[in-house]
């Protein structure tokens, strides 16, 4: 029964986890830096490495503690390397490279957005590839045709915002809290999403996703209404902008289900979070007779026990890094950017 | 100075691609404007133009990115998200600036103090139309000045502009 250390540090969180077989959660510690982070506004890049490197001992000695494990028992350590904010994704790579050295343990390179992917397979214990993922972030917006458990075709991305990057805009044009979804979802719910026709992108027959347009034209609407002093029902807005998002998402996600001729459809990343995307979701994969699955809130966030279960099957065969493995903030999924261990 | 007038998107596109030809290693593109303006579009000109097939989306969540398989290389930085100056240190900012590669810079104006000497700043403004925007070009030191004569040469083909004098 392999056990994996993940590491995962690519934005907000820092946080440690000791996954058993690529299924079993141990522990899964979470050190959240979104009080920090509240205040700004954003993500502070210079404020997220620093609380890095403070938080990462100490997740880690709480994952292996919570776990009741030793790190002697651990079998191998899988780390994000991308993408992400370089200084952050750095601490866990120095840091994961450091404790594989010390313990002489094998050494795994993890993609971010794969690890969000494999989410999935803690949450959902039968599942198996194939599969069409959408994954959904404040940095990605992906549909992802994965193959088998190391293989993955990447359909189509965003050409400008990723979708969660668009939610987080609007929401602080509208002076709503970061970060920016859960609190547009919310107010959603008390709003009219016909109220207001918001453009959906025209990206032509393909899977590519184009957020900035709808961004635009929300923020045209809310400029010209303060220009004539009309009151904007804010609720409304958050409610067809979340309604315009969610209709391409779903659409393009069925599209590529159907073309890839999957019965499975997996939703992953932080927007996975969002009750009218499930929603709208899984009713449409209802209809079209394709089965959905999308992990537990905890495990739509990032987190470590992803990486540690996306790393057991590289584990599995043998995709392991030498101690030169580094931080890639642009990494792509699916790509593959360091060097095999040779032991 | 000079001042533009893109009547839709795909004119500020097209802008930034025939600009890209004017462009060298060195040179500091900034960009300001509101959110929506047009900045990352027209970086995605700019990057067209100079040959890359990277896709060129919005850095606000890496906060820079690097395509290097162009004419020459882009180094293209969001400051959106950047609250302190000290920040830019960071990311490692200086080192790319004015070196083997364009650097464009949204949301230059965040830090204004922390940008070179010389740059051309390019300001995005949204016009009366929906879809129409004003860039207003400003250029910092002689290579910049030069570069915004260029463009205003070429300006002429592909948008409409007024002369608002230097």
């Amino acid at each position: 029964m392999p056990l994996i250390l993940g590491l995962e540090t690519s934005c907000d969180e820092t946080s440690a986890a000791i996954v058993a077989d690529g299924r079993t959660i141990l522990s899964n510690i979470i050190s959240s830096q979104i009080d920090v982070h509240q205040k700004f506004g954003g993500v502070v890049p210079e404020i997220a490495s620093r609380k890095h490197i403070e938080n990462v001992i100490p997740v880690v000695d709480e994952a292996l503690k919570t776990a009741g494990v030793n790190i002697t028992d651990i079998d191998a350590i899988g780390v994000t390397y991308g993408p992400g904010l370089v200084g952050a994704l750095l601490v866990g790579v120095a840091a994961a490279k450091s404790l594989a050295f010390a313990t002489d343990k094998k050494l795994i390179g993890v993609n971010h957005l794969e690890g969000h992917i494999f989410a999935n397979f803690l949450a959902h214990q039968h599942l198996e590839p194939p599969f069409v993922a959408l994954v959904v972030s404040g940095g990605h917006t992906s549909l992802v045709y994965q193959k088998s458990y190391n293989e993955f075709e990447l359909l189509g991305q965003t050409r400008d915002d990723a979708a969660g990057e668009a939610f987080d805009k609007i929401a602080r044009v509208m002076q709503l809290p970061y970060p920016g979804g859960p609190f547009i979802d919310r107010l959603a719910t008390e709003g009219n999403e016909d109220a207001i026709s918001f453009p959906r992108a025209k990206t032509g027959d393909n899977y590519e996703f184009s957020f900035s347009g709808l961004k635009s034209a929300v923020l045209n609407y809310l400029n010209s209404a303060k220009q004539k002093s009309e009151t904007v029902n804010n609720a409304d807005v958050a409610a067809s902008f979340q309604k315009a998002v969610v209709d391409v998402l779903v659409d393009k996600t069925i599209k590529a289900a159907r073309k890839c001729a999957v019965n499975k459809v997996v939703l992953a990343g932080g927007v996975a979070a969002n009750s009218k995307l499930r929603a709208e979701l899984t009713a449409a994969c209802a209809k079209v007779d394709r089965e959905l699955y999308y992990p537990s809130l905890t495990l739509c966030s990032d987190n470590a026990a992803m990486i540690a279960a996306r790393a057991f099957y590289k584990h599995q065969v043998g995709d392991w890094t030498d101690l030169r493995l580094n931080a890639l903030p642009s990494l792509k999924l699916g790509e593959k950017k360091y060097f095999a261990e040779k032991r | 100075m000079l001042e533009l007038i893109t009547n839709q998107p795909e004119d500020t596109l097209r802008f930034g691609e025939t600009m890209a030809a004017k462009l060298q290693a060195g040179d500091v593109i900034c960009l300001s404007g509101d959110l929506g303006a047009g900045k990352t579009l027209l970086t995605q000109g700019i990057a067209a133009g100079m040959g890359t097939e990277c896709s060129v989306t919005s850095p606000t969540f890496t906060i820079m990115q690097v395509y290097d398989d162009g004419r020459v290389p882009i180094y293209h930085f969001d400051l959106y998200r950047l609250d302190i100056r000290d920040e830019l240190d960071n990311i490692g900012f200086e080192e790319y600036i004015g070196r083997d590669g364009v650097a464009i810079i949204e949301w230059a104006d965040k830090f204004p103090a922390a940008m070179p000497k010389e740059y051309l700043w390019l300001e995005i403004t949204i016009g009366k139309d929906s879809t129409e925007r004003i860039i207003r070009i400003t250029p910092a030191g002689e290579r910049f000045i030069e570069l915004c004569e260029e463009l205003r040469v070429i300006a002429d083909s592909c948008v409409r502009h007024s002369d608002v004098g230097l």
